[in-house]
């Protein structure tokens, strides 16, 4: 699995963290996205597709 | 389980994009049709008052998803094409350029629509701020410096404010609360944020109704008559009065709409038809209240529990218990919300403060945590969402002990 994001699109929400928290992070500062793990076991498939369609700003691509 | 044949979609915005792609991929086979009133391909809304008003994105950083993505979804897209008509005993969606859609389900996602002021249509120069065409044609009136009146004090009336401001408008903001953003944050906070408002430069109006706006015999607007009997000048009006639900083209159906299209907890409607995002009432399972969410992320989290209801059928399909989350930028303040805090009567700063502009509070009604809300405070916040979800009892002196700094 492969994650692309497109941070500057980040709007902070933290949706992803809620879905993948393995996965994704915020920063501290501003709650930008972190990615944690850029090539997650194929098991967190399904949290990290979930993430990417729950987050309010499009910024997670998920290629398998 | 029994999968209907076919599903047809209306409504291309967030929650309907999310209805499709949840049922792609969670392997559904079956026909897919997607109806858009508006000519673009699924584009974000909250940047709109953000983002594309001031100028910072193009219209292209918008777009939700590629061509190629949604050509992989394999869906019969009928953009452009309002839905006009529904036959629920036939189950067929009438569009407006006369063709009808069959369907074996149908998901209502067609939104909502901004209210406007009596008596302003076909004046030029006034304003709403809903759809792609609202933010870029006040994007361009802008453009021009006017002297800004905004009518409301919502987080859309807030946005525009704070970008007006930053483009070098006059902005005068006009409510009928007696604290902006009160309704939503309570006094304290709400005045927080009107203080950051006016340091900016915003004039504010408080509890004051307008009673309309003021044209001149081109029918170009001049200014807003309030209820007290003054009037402020103005080049350009925008009106952030709130939004109502779009079910007009249900009349007729069998399809309940009260305040929105009435869904049982699953946001099932009955007769095969579901509702997502703004448009869609159901009652929350955790509060048991009929309610009907206006955000960016209720509308991708309902698409998503609606594509799986849809696959999981009526009898069988879960109930939708969200925690409901919103933003809202201004200046450089983020504003974020989980749960409910219209109507809490308690609130308690639990982390940060006022004077520093960072801040979480709790909100509390009857006795329970029922909503949490940040200033500056991310990550923070997060750390709080779970005594909202479980509604804890109202302690907020163990939250400030015990929460996550």
């Amino acid at each position: 699995m492969k994650i692309s994001l497109d941070v500057d699109k980040c709007c902070g929400a933290g949706q992803c963290v809620l879905a993948a928290p393995d996965v994704f992070d915020q920063r501290d500062e501003d709650g930008i996205v972190v990615l944690l793990d850029e090539n997650p076991p194929a098991e967190q498939l399904g949290q990290v597709r979930e993430a990417a369609a729950v987050c309010p700003a499009a910024v997670i691509e998920v290629q398998e | 389980m029994n999968r209907p044949e076919s599903v047809t979609v209306v409504g291309a915005s967030a929650a309907g994009l999310g209805v499709v792609e949840t049922l792609r991929r969670e392997g559904y086979e079956g026909d897919l049709t997607l109806v858009g009133g508006e000519p673009h391909l699924p584009y974000d809304r909250p940047p709109l008052s953000k983002q594309l008003l001031s100028g910072a994105w193009d219209v292209g950083r918008l777009t939700l998803r590629q061509p190629e993505a949604l050509q992989e979804l394999d869906v019969d897209m009928r953009l452009g094409v309002p839905a006009v008509g529904l036959d629920t005993a036939k189950r067929a969606v009438l569009l407006g350029d006369g063709e009808r859609v069959g369907y074996e389900a149908l998901v209502v996602a067609t939104g909502a629509s901004a209210r406007r002021l009596p008596g302003t249509e076909g004046v030029r120069g006034v304003h709403v701020l809903r759809n792609l065409e609202d933010a870029q044609e006040l994007k361009a009136a802008l453009a021009r410096r006017p002297r800004l009146v905004i009518v409301g004090s919502g987080f859309v009336g807030a946005e525009a404010a704070a970008v007006a401001r930053e483009l070098g408008c006059e902005v005068t903001m006009v409510t009928d609360v007696a604290v902006p953003l009160g309704d939503a944050l309570g006094a304290e906070i709400g005045g927080m944020l009107a203080d950051v408002h006016r340091e900016h430069g915003v004039r504010i109006e408080p509890g004051v109704m307008v009673e309309g706006v003021l044209a001149d015999g081109a029918r170009q607007v001049r200014g807003v008559q309030l209820a007290d009997g003054r009037t402020i000048e103005a080049d350009v009006v925008l009106v952030g009065i709130g939004a109502g639900a779009n079910t007009g083209w249900l009349k007729g159906s069998s399809v309940p709409v009260g305040n929105g299209v009435e869904c049982d907890a699953t946001l099932y409607a009955g007769d095969g038809v579901w509702a997502a995002g703004d448009v869609a009432s159901w009652v929350h399972p955790g509060t048991g209240r009929r309610t009907r969410i206006e955000h960016r992320t209720n509308a991708a989290e309902q698409g998503l529990a609606v594509g799986r209801n849809i696959l999981a059928g009526p009898g069988e399909a879960k109930p939708f218990a969200p925690v409901p989350y919103v933003w809202s930028d201004q200046y450089d303040l983020k504003v974020q919300i989980y749960g409910s805090t219209r109507g809490a009567d308690e609130v308690r700063i639990v982390e940060g403060g006022l004077g520093e502009r960072r801040l979480v509070a709790l909100y509390g009604q009857g006795g329970r945590v029922c909503g949490a809300a940040g200033i500056n405070m991310v990550r923070v916040l997060r750390a709080h969402r779970r005594s909202v979800a479980d509604a804890v009892p109202w302690e907020p002196e163990a939250a400030l002990v015990g929460g996550e700094r």
